[in-house]
């Protein structure tokens, strides 16, 4: 079956394509490319252009300048119904005067592809909606809708899969439970999938590159880990999981590693891990990298370690316990401690030190939003 | 430059430029036939009223010219009918209102749970659109006619004096016209009560207010579309009808309408600037009323 | 105040429906009487109550000249409802889908035909084919009621377009069709109810228009001027004939598609 409908994905080139609005910029300067054959998530906040992105791909939208290349070809002045590329809408947009059937041959028949209903049949079968041919839409649950909507698209084997938050519309479980599906069909068809999305777990969970989208503009891109273990920018180290950012002046620099100070403590980040070297820099650490102590510790300088402070608020989230502490001149620190028994047993007011390895330190390119330059 | 015009605001690219392309073709066929069969005749309406007759005398001709004679003859000749025709047309929109109302309300909001039901008596309520008015309004005139069964019932219970006739007379006129014209303010007052949302009633209900406040304070303000669309799409057909106060139908020689005039002074005396200058006082009168009644209820962005 | 607190303190007391019922029934009193005296053995004038006859159905063009009358009707509601039709559904997809700077102009445009008497419509069009040298007829009148029914076809078309999802139409230009193509196949399949009852609607103000034909007909004599004329000396029960059987017809397309659509909706229910 999903040899009927696999084909070699293509890749997709974005250079620099900038939208303008009617006094709005929607995308700016956006180079983007993906290579063949991936699940790439193009992630971000509501409002940012994903949406607008995929309609300049798909053509629905025409960019203000930039080029948009599908397999190395130019189609930014393609028509959308002339180009390899199918989109499975963020409302489906099922069409409702015609049976599920129907709706999914719709894209065979304009075409004149051969036998256009057996294949529509086998791509209702790979999303095991075989049996709802004859119905019509508003007959389907929203997530039956959703998997036609992904059929009608799939059949007919474009280059690249476009899809904007599709499982946006689903509940929590069935969300989940689709994710495992998309994934699945996309490995089994092999097509290239942009997938937009605002839910970072979904993009982590599903893709194998991930593009952070802020504003218009790509802040990162890379695999889901890397993006995690090294975020760049404060936007991406705050939407991608939690981080403690501290900000300050660099006081000392060798060969290896940076330190700046911040209210009296020493953070250090390795060279190799941070984007900027001199001048007043962000640092930050994941919580969960990040421990604490009821009595300052004695650590080498593979550690940073910063206090004491004061345990101003915990919750139990069941698999670990999250303790926010404030630190006088430095700020609130969040720390995640796995709920596994052995974790220290500290109640609100505490006094503690924090540490962590400096290898865990990441450095970003930029500040975040509300800090000065202190250069 | 008029593709400029119709297309969007933004920056003109090849797509803006395309689509102003396809909003012209659309448009275009529409606006001349509505320049060339609506805003033509106007003018020409109001020209005509400014001719003088002809050198010749004859009957029938005229030549340009700039004759306000026109409106002071018609005004002055004229001021039982357009007072008739207005006066007619207030009270035939107010009492239509009335007796629209509760019918809508029934049908919109109380009905609401039989969607059957409901559709059933939407039909009933279109139902005389599909059947010849001039019939009904004749039927009117055959049921109320001297001798019927409901009019000697009148004279009996003393509704009427023994000699008096019902047909003939200013509130037959005006009845006619609530008749013919409820299907109109029914409609669009149904429209807006069926998307009335019925948990804006609780909410008043649960807030302490009796029913008639929760009528007065929510139905009537979120209905008022419907109102404010009804009284138009009635009060400005009836004050140019002439038909049910013509002496064939429902009316007299003594009932006659701004539109008696019209079609006397053109079609019969041929005196096609009277004619025109009655038109035009008509079209003027409403045109201040409505964009009074408009502004006045603040639903300009209604239309 | 005090006619509010009746109202409401009756619609306690459930005299709403038995209003309403009244209220159709008043509405629905001449229609009946219409019907039946179309089966009226009647004599010159079909003014009282004679005897039960078939008659009139069965010889329904005993009147030619009426019988012409409501062809010439046909032809013009027909030719009018076709080009209204055509013309105000493209307004109506430019009003909805496109913005352009003249659109709230053009909006007040179209309501202004809706804002002015017949009679004025009537006697400026009549005025203008005069001094255009343009006998009455046929073709102006239908040039009339093109003019009146085209600002109803937009409202009513505009209504349906406003529900169309623009996401359904990319969806087809997604899936490989051409812009004519996605017109036919999509947009207007899903206008359709619209436009058809805009059709219906057209036809049925055309059909019974009096005073704007009485201004631009001349000599071609429709279904509403033969009644008006008629009127004076006395209709004959074929006119009831022929009205009857417009209602009934019409009325039976307006069930047949509500109860259809009732049934179909409720097994769209069911199923879910
Ligand atoms: N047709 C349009 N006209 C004006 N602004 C638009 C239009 N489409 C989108 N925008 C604006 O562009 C920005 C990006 O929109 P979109 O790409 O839909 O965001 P996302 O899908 O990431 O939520 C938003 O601020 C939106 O308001
Ligand atoms: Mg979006």
């Amino acid at each position: 079956m999903a040899g009927e409908l696999s084909v070699a994905g293509a890749d997709l080139e974005l250079i620099d394509v900038r939208k303008d609005f009617p006094g709005f910029t929607a995308l700016d300067d956006m180079d983007l490319h993906i290579p063949a054959g991936q699940f790439f998530a193009l992630l971000g906040p509501s409002g940012c252009g994903k949406t607008t992105t995929l309609r300049i791909v798909a053509g629905l939208e025409t960019p203000t300048q930039g080029r948009v290349l599908i397999g190395g070809k130019d189609i930014t002045d393609t028509k959308p119904h002339e180009r390899p590329v199918n989109t499975v809408f963020q409302s489906y947009a099922l069409f409702p005067h015609m049976t599920i059937l129907d709706n999914v041959a719709f894209g065979l028949r304009q075409r004149k592809v051969e036998d256009p209903v057996a294949k529509a049949q086998a791509a209702l079968d790979l999303v095991e909606l075989g049996h709802v041919g004859e119905r019509r839409p508003q007959q389907l649950s929203g997530g039956q809708q959703q998997r036609v909507a992904l059929a009608r698209a799939l059949v007919n084997r474009p280059s690249l899969l476009l899809l904007d938050e599709p499982l946006g519309a689903l509940d929590l479980k069935l969300r989940r439970q689709m994710q495992i599906e998309l994934k699945a069909i996309q490995m089994e068809v092999g097509l290239t999938f942009l997938h937009v999305t605002h839910d970072q777990e979904e993009a982590m969970d599903m893709a194998d590159t991930v593009a952070v989208m802020n504003k218009g503009r790509i802040e990162q891109m890379g695999a889901p880990e890397a993006l995690y273990d090294r975020p760049k920018t404060a936007f991406v180290s705050k939407f991608l999981g939690q981080s403690n950012l501290f900000v300050g002046k660099v006081v000392d620099s060798n060969a290896n590693s940076v330190s700046i100070e911040v209210g009296g403590s020493k953070i250090t980040v390795d060279k190799k891990r941070a984007e900027k070297h001199e001048g007043t820099i962000a640092i930050g650490v994941r919580p969960e990298k990040a421990t604490f102590h009821e009595s300052k510790p004695t650590l080498g300088a593979d550690h940073v370690l910063i206090g004491p402070g004061e345990i101003i608020d915990i919750r139990f989230t069941g698999v670990s316990n999250q303790y926010l502490i404030e630190v006088p001149n430095v700020g609130e620190i969040t720390v995640f401690a796995q709920n596994v028994g052995k974790s220290p047993v500290v109640e609100l007011g505490a006094k503690v030190w924090i540490s962590w390895k400096v290898e865990h330190s990441f450095g970003l390119r930029d500040l975040p939003d509300g800090t000065e330059d202190q250069g | 430059m008029a593709f400029a015009a119709f297309g969007s605001s933004a920056p003109t690219t090849q797509g803006q430029t395309k689509s102003g392309r396809v909003v012209l073709a659309l448009l275009l066929p529409g606006l001349i036939y509505l320049v060339l069969f609506f805003v033509i005749p106007l003018v020409s309406l109001v020209l005509t009223s400014l001719e003088a007759p002809a050198a010749s005398g004859k009957i029938g001709e005229y030549v340009p010219g700039f004759d306000i004679g026109n409106y002071s003859y018609v005004v002055t000749k004229y001021w039982p009918q357009i007072a008739r025709s207005f006066g007619f047309a207030f009270l035939a929109t107010i009492i239509s209102l009335l007796i629209s109302y509760p019918l809508a309300y029934f049908i919109g909001v109380k009905a609401r749970s039989r969607p059957m039901l409901q559709r059933m008596l939407v039909t009933l309520v279109i139902a005389p659109f599909f059947i010849s008015f001039l019939l009904r309004t004749i039927a009117w005139k055959q049921l109320l006619a001297d001798h019927s069964p409901i009019m000697e019932w009148a004279h009996q219970v003393g509704l009427l004096s023994p000699s008096q006739s019902f047909i003939g007379s200013e509130a037959a006129v005006v009845f006619g016209l609530v008749y013919n014209f409820i299907p109109f303010m029914t409609l669009p007052l149904y429209t807006s009560l069926e998307r009335l949302d019925i948990r804006f009633l609780e909410a008043g209900s649960d807030l302490y207010a009796s029913p008639a406040k929760v009528f007065r304070k929510i139905t009537l303000p979120l209905s008022m579309p419907g109102i404010i669309s009804g009284t138009l799409l009635t009060f400005i057909p009836i004050a140019g009808d002439y038909v049910n106060a013509s002496r064939d139908f429902l009316g007299s020689s003594n009932t006659s309408m701004i539109g008696t005039m019209v079609d006397a002074d053109f079609l019969q005396n041929r005196n096609y600037p009277a004619a025109s200058a009655m038109s035009v006082v008509l079209m003027g009168i409403i045109l201040i009323l409505v964009t009074w009644y408009v502004r006045k209820s603040g639903t300009e962005d209604l239309l | 105040m005090k006619v509010l607190r009746s109202f409401w303190s009756g619609l306690k007391r459930g005299s709403l429906p038995v209003y309403s019922l009244l209220a159709v029934v008043f509405l629905l009193t001449p229609i009946f009487y219409t019907i039946v005296f179309s089966f009226n053995k009647s004599l010159r004038r079909n003014t009282v109550w004679n005897s039960f006859t078939f008659d009139n159905w069965t010889h329904i063009c005993a009147r030619q000249d009426l019988c012409n009358a409501v062809g010439n009707s046909i032809m013009i509601s027909l030719i009018s409802t076709l080009i209204a039709t055509a013309l105000g559904t493209a307004l109506a997809i430019a009003l909805v889908r496109y913005r352009f700077k003249f659109r709230s102009a053009v909006n007040f445009a179209l309501f202004l035909p809706m804002a002015t008497p017949e009679i004025v419509m009537g006697a400026g069009l009549a005025g203008l084919f005069f001094n255009a040298g343009v006998g009455p007829g046929f073709v102006p009148t239908v040039i009339a009621h093109v003019m009146f029914c085209l600002s109803f076809v937009v409202v009513t078309v505009k209504a349906r377009v406003q529900t169309l999802d623009p996401a359904l139409e990319e969806a087809g230009r997604d899936l490989y069709a051409n812009p004519s193509q996605v017109f036919w196949k999509i947009t207007f399949p899903l206008l359709l109810p619209g436009v058809l009852s805009a059709a219906l609607l057209s036809f049925a103000l055309s059909f019974d228009d009096f005073i704007i034909t009485y201004f631009n007909s001349g000599s071609v004599n429709t279904f509403p001027k033969f009644i008006y004329v008629a009127a004076k000396g006395g209709v004959p029960a074929q006119a009831n004939v022929i009205a009857s059987s417009v209602f009934l017809l019409a009325i039976i397309i307006v069930l047949a598609t509500q109860i259809s659509g009732h049934f179909k909706r409720k097994r769209l229910q069911h199923v879910k």
